[in-house]
């Protein structure tokens, strides 16, 4: 084993993740035959995946170190190409694996760690580091996950099609969680960040290949795809966050937008919306235009209106007040936001107090903004929102 | 297995209620034996009726009443065999109780006959 790789814990990984492949497998399907050759058949399978990922990422890194150097030169897109990664289309084994380690059965932390580690072959170290938990307890939590898998007896296996739709949503809330902790995350290091987003968007990709006919499948790649586009323009030169509407747009990948907006519309055309689907169509408002003022915000606003219908929380009313406030101007947006706020799950949410703040300052309402102002930075947000709340108060004053 | 546990008693026999809970329960057996599945039944008379015991420094002690307080009581189980959790799954929610109170789905240890263990 270890000769054929090449590399020593490449080879040992590799084994691992074969051992969690056997985990999942072995208790609907019996022990192979000879259980020894299936491990080193699957081992070397895994082994050649995780080689090709890393020679891509040293790839990638060159990339960036490339970048650094001209300004503005033509690099290609790394999570755009479908089958030159490795992952390739998935297979069905693969999605009985995706289907086994998000199964409802599983604590939903555990779904998100098991995939990362058993779909996707991020080290267990990786996932700790990601989601911000000592090793040992990242370790401890993959352990319960397997051991409950083989002791409640999961099926390897895809769900019936009966249960599909069921079951096709814990998958796709995992592939989402992956995402979002890489895209939102405010710890963990850049790099493993970035790994989470890419390995979302393999998944989602994975996911779509196989399942064709879902459209909520296709809404979530093309809702990752189009969020994914602005990692480039997302963070200033210190490493700050950089809002939507001051965001450098030549900086936005056009291919993976021109990529998600074609997957938005197909998915829609199957006249089965969704969740993902109406996320994906708000994304797209953003990225069809050149400039931030050119944003629709009237169709937004008409979007998180038939999001509230799928998700109904006082965030998503709270995303639709802004868009009303950018479109019918701030009293009408103040009107929603203040009915929203009567929520208690919004009282410790500052971008609540932000928004709000900012529609009282544009009403010419300066110490009511004042105060909503000071109510956002009591709520101790991260330091750049602080800095900017800061500044906002001073102004006023 | 299924451990039901059940929120409220069960009704006064006799009564439309009874009747119905009674069929319920008759149509959702007769589809778990048909399907092959069901190895054995044990409702059991309400916690009022029971009586906890425990063993401390060799001396039994015996409580009346159930193991422990809580609004929901246990209230009887079914064995079932089934392939996967995703079947047990179904099921379990095919069983009357799910709809009022909550049902528990637990593997059985498989525990080997005693003539089959090694002697000690």
């Amino acid at each position: 084993m270890t000769r054929q790789v090449g590399d020593l814990t490449v080879a040992e990984d590799a084994v691992q993740d074969a051992c969690a492949a056997a985990l999942a497998q072995w208790p609907a399907q019996g022990t192979p035959a000879s259980p020894c050759a299936w491990l080193i058949g699957t081992a070397r399978h895994k082994a050649l995946d995780r080689v090709r990922r890393d020679r891509r990422r040293a790839d990638k890194e060159a990339e960036a170190v490339r970048e650094t150097t001209p300004p503005h030169s033509a690099s290609p897109d790394p999570a755009a190409p479908p089958n030159a990664d490795g992952w390739a289309a998935g297979t069905d084994d693969e999605l009985a694996l995706i289907f086994t380690c998000c199964h409802p059965a599983l604590d939903p932390a555990a779904r998100v760690a098991l995939t990362l580690r058993a779909v996707c072959g991020l080290t267990t170290a990786e996932i700790a580091a990601a989601f911000l938990v000592p090793e040992a307890t990242m370790a401890q939590r993959l352990v319960r996950a397997k051991r409950k898998i083989r002791q409640a007896g999961i099926a390897f296996r895809v769900p019936d099609p009966a249960d599909l739709p069921a079951r096709l949503g814990a998958v796709l809330r995992v592939v989402y969680l992956v995402f979002t902790e890489g895209h939102l995350a405010a710890g963990g290091g850049a790099l493993i960040r970035d790994e989470l987003c890419d390995q979302a968007i393999r998944l989602a990709r994975a996911l779509a290949a196989l399942l064709p006919g879902e459209p909520e499948v296709t809404g979530l790649l093309a809702l990752l795809l189009l969020t994914d586009a602005r990692r480039g323009a997302r963070t200033g030169p210190d490493g700050d966050l950089v809002l939507l509407a001051d965001q450098d747009r030549s900086q936005w990948d056009r291919a993976m937008i021109a990529e998600g907006e074609e997957l938005v519309e197909q998915a829609l055309r199957r006249s089965r919306p969704g969740p993902y689907q109406i996320q994906a169509a708000i994304a797209a408002c953003h990225s069809g235009v050149r400039s931030a003022e050119a944003t629709d915000w009237r169709e937004i606003a008409l979007l998180y209106g038939e999001l509230i219908r799928y998700e109904p929380t006082p965030m998503v009313e709270a995303n639709r007040a802004v868009a009303v406030a950018m479109s019918e101007g701030p009293a009408a947006g103040l009107v929603i936001l203040d009915a929203v706020g009567r929520d208690p799950r919004l009282a410790r949410w500052p971008q609540l107090h932000i928004a709000r703040a900012e529609l009282l300052r544009q009403l010419g309402r300066r110490a009511d903004a004042t105060a909503a102002y000071r109510a956002a930075i009591a709520l101790e947000p991260p330091a750049p929102e602080r800095a900017f709340l800061a500044r906002r108060i001073s102004e006023l004053a | 297995m299924f451990l039901l546990y059940a929120d409220k008693p069960l009704p006064e026999p006799g009564t439309d209620e009874a009747r119905q809970l009674l069929e319920a329960w008759g149509s959702a057996t007769s589809e778990m034996a048909e399907a092959g599945v069901l190895i054995d039944c044990g409702p059991l008379q309400p916690p009022s009726v029971s009586t906890t015991v425990s063993v401390r420094d060799g001396e039994a002690l015996f409580t009346d009443g159930p193991a422990a307080e809580i609004k929901e009581h246990f209230g009887g189980f079914t064995l079932v065999e089934c392939a996967d959790l995703d079947e047990a799954l179904k099921w379990a929610a095919r069983v009357p109780t799910a709809s009022h109170g909550r049902v528990e789905v637990r593997p059985v240890i498989q525990v080997g006959a005693p003539a089959e263990q090694p002697a000690g």
